[in-house]
């Protein structure tokens, strides 16, 4: 054996690790093994309760099957269209307000105190999730679906605004320059400029929206603001599991539905 | 581009007529919608409440100044308990996507059933809201953060098997072909030819669904599955405004931090 430079380099190849830095590695590593001790630690479980939980969760299984459709208080149909059309007029509702907050939290059209204004709202209504808009709604508005109009409108303009803005922001350029070296005014530049390359996303996005605002008008009712909710609250409470999986079945068959219909019509548009 | 003869020669128009009537007639079906969904949820509207709204709402923010900053030392266990449950809810979602989307990938799967399968998974674990697993979950483990966190584990599944099998689909086949071509099993093709891949967009996707936990995580305690928002409801249920804002104002700090954080990560890792 002649090693002649007196160097051994390693003959087995190893897999390069994931994070680079040895350190950081192992303080993450060892960091979230202390964070999850602590963390399963005080987690209050209560195993006794969950134990004799699990016939109750085998009883509720059963009962799920067969869904019972029968609806024998006539609710089920009328939530859930209620919930539909709740989703439907947030959906348009939060995009017509947040055509012109999106305008203004669009760095390039607008001055910096209309920008900073109109990133506020945006930043405020993304914050908060629907659920506890819909709580406030609910006391200032009285129960009833318009709580969760107003809820579900307000974040669309988190979500709507904020990529609006975004698309406008990463438009391109030189047609907005074209349109506007014609002379045009301010309100002729965003609708032959602007508004042709952001509006394919944006239909795209407000099927989307429409798809999410399904998906949580579902369940504020839950706490009053209208829709399905209250009626799944209600089977819950009442033990009624076989009506608690057909509303469940309703709620995934509409949301696939949306779904679907979104991302053809997504792929139609671009 | 249709241009139509005119007497004083041709006019330049931007779409053929029919196309435009098409357009109008598409308008005019969106509009109508709008316009009974609108009647539909304004007669379920009591209009008395919400002319005395905006009254409402200056009286609530009048009682909500200032928060009671004293009421933060009964907050930070809550607040533990919410970032907890978002966590582990997390990690528990991960563990039993990673597997449910490399069988509903189209390049990993092992057999068309399985994937359609696995597809059924994400469906349904993505369409119902996580507040609806932990009503169901309330009723089977018992009220607390464990049922708490169990739905946001459920409800995560889909969430990010669905962004971790578009993942899979996306990586680059020649990689995979190399290692298979030095014999490897099919074992050792997945731990060096794919997992590598997609390692980023998994991290990048634990981050992400670690960040909307955060802020489903919230609102769990409105049916008893533990964290902060257990406080919120009982402190809006005994009009202890200023305890409310105070709430809320954790709230909106733990989300900005946690956005911050992902965001950070993210950054990192892409």
């Amino acid at each position: 054996m002649s090693d002649a430079a007196g160097t051994s380099y390693p003959t087995r190849w190893k897999k390069p690790p994931f994070i680079k830095n040895s350190l950081l590695r192992w303080s993450i590593i060892v960091g979230s093994a202390v964070y999850l001790a602590a963390a399963i630690g005080t987690m209050d479980v209560n195993w006794t309760r969950a134990w004799e939980g699990l016939p109750r969760g085998v009883d509720m299984m059963t009962k799920f099957f067969p869904p019972n459709f029968a609806d024998t208080r006539g609710v089920i149909f009328d939530g859930i269209l209620e919930s539909i059309w709740m989703a439907i007029i947030a959906t348009i509702g939060g995009i017509i307000l947040s055509i012109p907050i999106g305008l203004g939290a669009a760095r390039n059209l607008s001055p910096r105190w209309v920008y900073l204004l109109c990133r506020f709202i945006v930043a405020a209504s993304r914050t908060f999730p629907e659920i506890i808009l819909a709580i406030f709604a609910v006391k200032f508005f009285g129960f009833g679906p318009f709580a969760g109009f107003i809820a579900l409108s307000i974040g669309t303009i988190g979500f709507f605004a904020k990529l609006l803005a975004e698309d406008i922001e990463n438009m391109n350029k030189s047609q907005a320059e074209a349109v506007r070296a014609t002379g045009s005014s301010w309100f002729q530049w965003i609708n032959y400029a602007v508004q042709p390359q952001v509006m394919p996303r944006m239909i795209g996005l407000a099927m989307y929206r429409l798809d999410i605002n399904f998906r949580e008008s579902a369940v504020v009712g839950i706490i009053g603001a209208g829709g399905i909710g209250a009626h799944l609250l209600t089977s819950v409470q009442r033990y009624e599991y076989d009506t608690t999986s057909a509303i469940l079945l309703v709620i995934i068959v509409i949301v696939m539905t949306l779904e679907y219909t979104s991302s053809y019509l997504r792929k139609w548009v671009q | 581009m249709p241009m139509i003869e005119k007497a004083d020669g041709p006019v330049w128009k931007r779409r053929k007529s029919a196309t435009q009537w098409l357009i109008w007639f598409g308008w005019l079906i969106a509009l109508s919608i709008a316009a009974y969904a609108w009647k539909l949820i304004s007669d379920k509207t009591i209009w008395m409440f919400v002319v005395d709204a905006p009254r409402q709402m200056m009286d609530a923010a009048t009682r909500m100044v200032p928060p009671k900053w004293s009421y933060i030392d009964e907050l930070w266990g809550p607040i533990w308990e919410t970032i907890n449950i978002a966590t582990i809810g997390s990690i528990i979602a991960m563990i039993i996507a990673i597997p449910v989307a490399f069988a509903a990938a189209h390049n990993t799967t092992p057999h068309k059933l399985v994937r359609a399968f696995a597809l059924l998974i994400i469906v349904a674990t993505r369409s119902i809201n996580s507040l609806v697993w932990a009503l169901l979950l309330v009723v089977i483990v018992g009220p607390g953060a464990f049922a708490g966190t169990l739905a946001i584990g459920i409800r995560s599944i889909g969430g990010c098997a669905k962004l971790l099998y578009e993942g899979i689909e996306e990586i680059n086949h020649n990689q995979v072909e190399a290692i298979r071509a030095t014999g490897a099993s099919p074992a050792q093709e997945m731990i060096y030819g794919i997992l590598p891949q997609v390692m980023p967009t998994f991290a990048g996707v634990a981050v992400f669904r670690w960040d909307v936990n955060i802020r489903g995580s919230t609102i769990l305690g409105i049916v008893g599955a533990g964290g902060i928002g257990v406080q919120l409801n009982s402190s809006i249920n005994t009009i202890a405004w200023t305890q409310v804002s105070m709430i809320l104002l954790v709230i909106l700090v733990t989300v900005i931090l946690s956005e911050w954080v992902s965001a950070k990560v993210r950054h990192a890792i892409i």
